[in-house]
């Protein structure tokens, strides 16, 4: 039976975690790579950087996080951030990452997602959809939840699955940030409405968040805080989900 | 001792490189090449490969001489192979993913779509399922039975002879997830991004 996935996500600006896990006995509490490799032997089912470099002139740096990375964790590395063409996703994939996610781009010109897709197989294609909540519906935003697009989510989910997209990565800015669970209706009605994984994101405070992540239908969780400051490791996570009888890899 | 990871433009295989290179540390020499005369002097031969069964396929046929090297290598000398996810799948007569494709032959039998019993199941089938072994293969030495693998694909392969299946994998219905015939290895799922029990299998074939 295939197993629901736990993700963690590291934030990484100029080649460093921002935030990173809160853990003392760490040689350096900054170093990607460190943290990566704490995740994986952890038990965690994928890792997932998200460069958040802002100027162009550091945002080199992503490369060579993604190939020390790679030479050391031997789980699926998803890596986001700023990835503009298909020229950026073929570097990406050349350091080392299995799957790269897209999201302004594959907003502004779907054609990044089919061309990539075509190139480098849908199996390495992860769209991240950026969704708030209107009248309604939910819309899609862009450079990084700044810009709204009027787009609607489900719509433009459909479409991104009928461009190649391998999988969803759905991010509810309503509740990113808020510790206070994932937006479980948007999760729904995304997951029944593409025949792709979709991966939840976005409020994660408590373990029986991820629980209700996965029973919304999404088939995997991602989650930054809670892994971050060591409330719980992801270790702990799986022996939850476990124990509220959803099949996790132990 | 060389191991060879063929290297076909098949889309991305820094994982694969790396995983091997993790494991073989300074006792087995890797090479990436698509080099023909390279890949005849090698002791074993890795065939990754990612995307579509016929891009995969077009991708080897770009390499003029390479698929007549491998069937020597593998058919003829009887070296050891180990293909991986679409590298495995191209064992297959035949293949239909886009269109209508002719594999290498070496597996009697196809590759065709997951039946996903009508949306049950999302496709591509992505993550971690476990391991049945069903018959003892070489690269499954200390690997327990229901280790869980990485998997990503939409495809599957089906051949004729079930008795080249050494696992199978539970997703809407029973997956071959490794087959081994004489010396030809195949693994759908991707044992480069498998923890520890991937590692294990990589150096199983390396130690065959």
């Amino acid at each position: 039976m295939l197993k629901n996935r736990i993700i963690p996500c590291l934030d990484v600006k100029n080649g460093r975690v921002v935030k990173g896990i809160n853990f003392v006995d760490l040689k350096d509490a900054g170093d990607p790579v460190e943290q990566a490799k704490i995740y994986s032997d952890g038990g965690a089912d994928e890792i997932c950087f998200l460069d958040i470099t802002a100027s162009n002139e550091n945002r080199d740096t992503i490369y060579s996080v993604v190939d020390k990375t790679s030479k050391n964790c031997f789980v699926p590395l998803t890596v986001g951030g700023g990835v503009r063409s298909v020229e950026d996703i073929n570097k990406l994939l050349n350091c080392g990452a299995d799957k790269v996610s897209i999201n302004t781009a594959a907003v502004q010109n779907s054609k990044v997602v089919e061309d990539s897709s075509r190139k480098f197989g849908s199996q390495c294609i992860v769209v991240a959809i950026d969704a708030k909540r209107n009248d309604g519906g939910w819309e899609i935003f862009t450079h990084g939840g700044r810009n709204p697009t009027g787009i609607n989510v489900l719509k433009f989910a459909s479409k991104m699955e009928k461009c190649g997209a391998g999988e969803l990565l759905v991010t509810s800015m309503d509740k990113d940030g808020t510790q206070s669970g994932y937006d479980i209706e948007l999760m729904q009605k995304i997951s029944s409405s593409v025949n792709i994984p979709v991966i939840a994101s976005g409020g994660v405070g408590t373990l029986d968040h991820l629980v209700d992540g996965i029973k919304s239908g999404a088939s995997a969780v991602l989650a930054a805080s809670i892994f971050h400051y060591g409330s719980y490791s992801v270790n702990e996570a799986k022996h939850y989900l476990a124990s509220k009888d959803i099949p996790v890899r132990i | 001792m060389n191991v060879t990871i063929v290297d076909y433009n098949s889309g991305n295989i820094s994982s694969v490189i790396n995983s091997f290179k993790e494991v073989a540390k300074d006792k087995v020499n890797i090479e990436v090449t698509s080099d023909l005369d390279k890949i005849k002097s090698s002791d074993k031969v890795v065939l990754p490969g990612q995307g579509s069964f016929k891009s995969c396929v077009d991708a080897l046929n770009n390499i003029a001489g390479l698929v007549d090297t491998l069937n020597e290598f593998a058919i003829n000398n009887k070296k050891p192979l180990l293909g991986i996810c679409v590298g495995l799948q191209m064992f297959a007569d035949v293949g239909y993913e886009e269109i209508e494709t002719k594999g290498l032959g070496w597996i009697s039998g196809k590759v065709s779509k997951i039946d996903n019993q009508n949306g049950k199941f999302k496709l591509p089938h992505i993550g971690w399922n476990e391991l049945n072994i069903v018959k003892d293969s070489k690269i499954f030495k200390d690997i327990e039975n229901n280790s869980h693998m990485y998997f990503v694909h939409s495809y599957e392969l089906v051949p004729n002879d079930k008795s080249v299946v050494s696992a199978i994998t539970d997703y809407s219905s029973n997956i071959v997830c490794s087959i081994e015939k004489e010396n030809i290895f195949g693994t759908q799922f991707h044992p480069e991004k498998s923890d520890k029990a991937g590692l294990k299998i990589i150096d199983n074939f390396i130690n065959l």
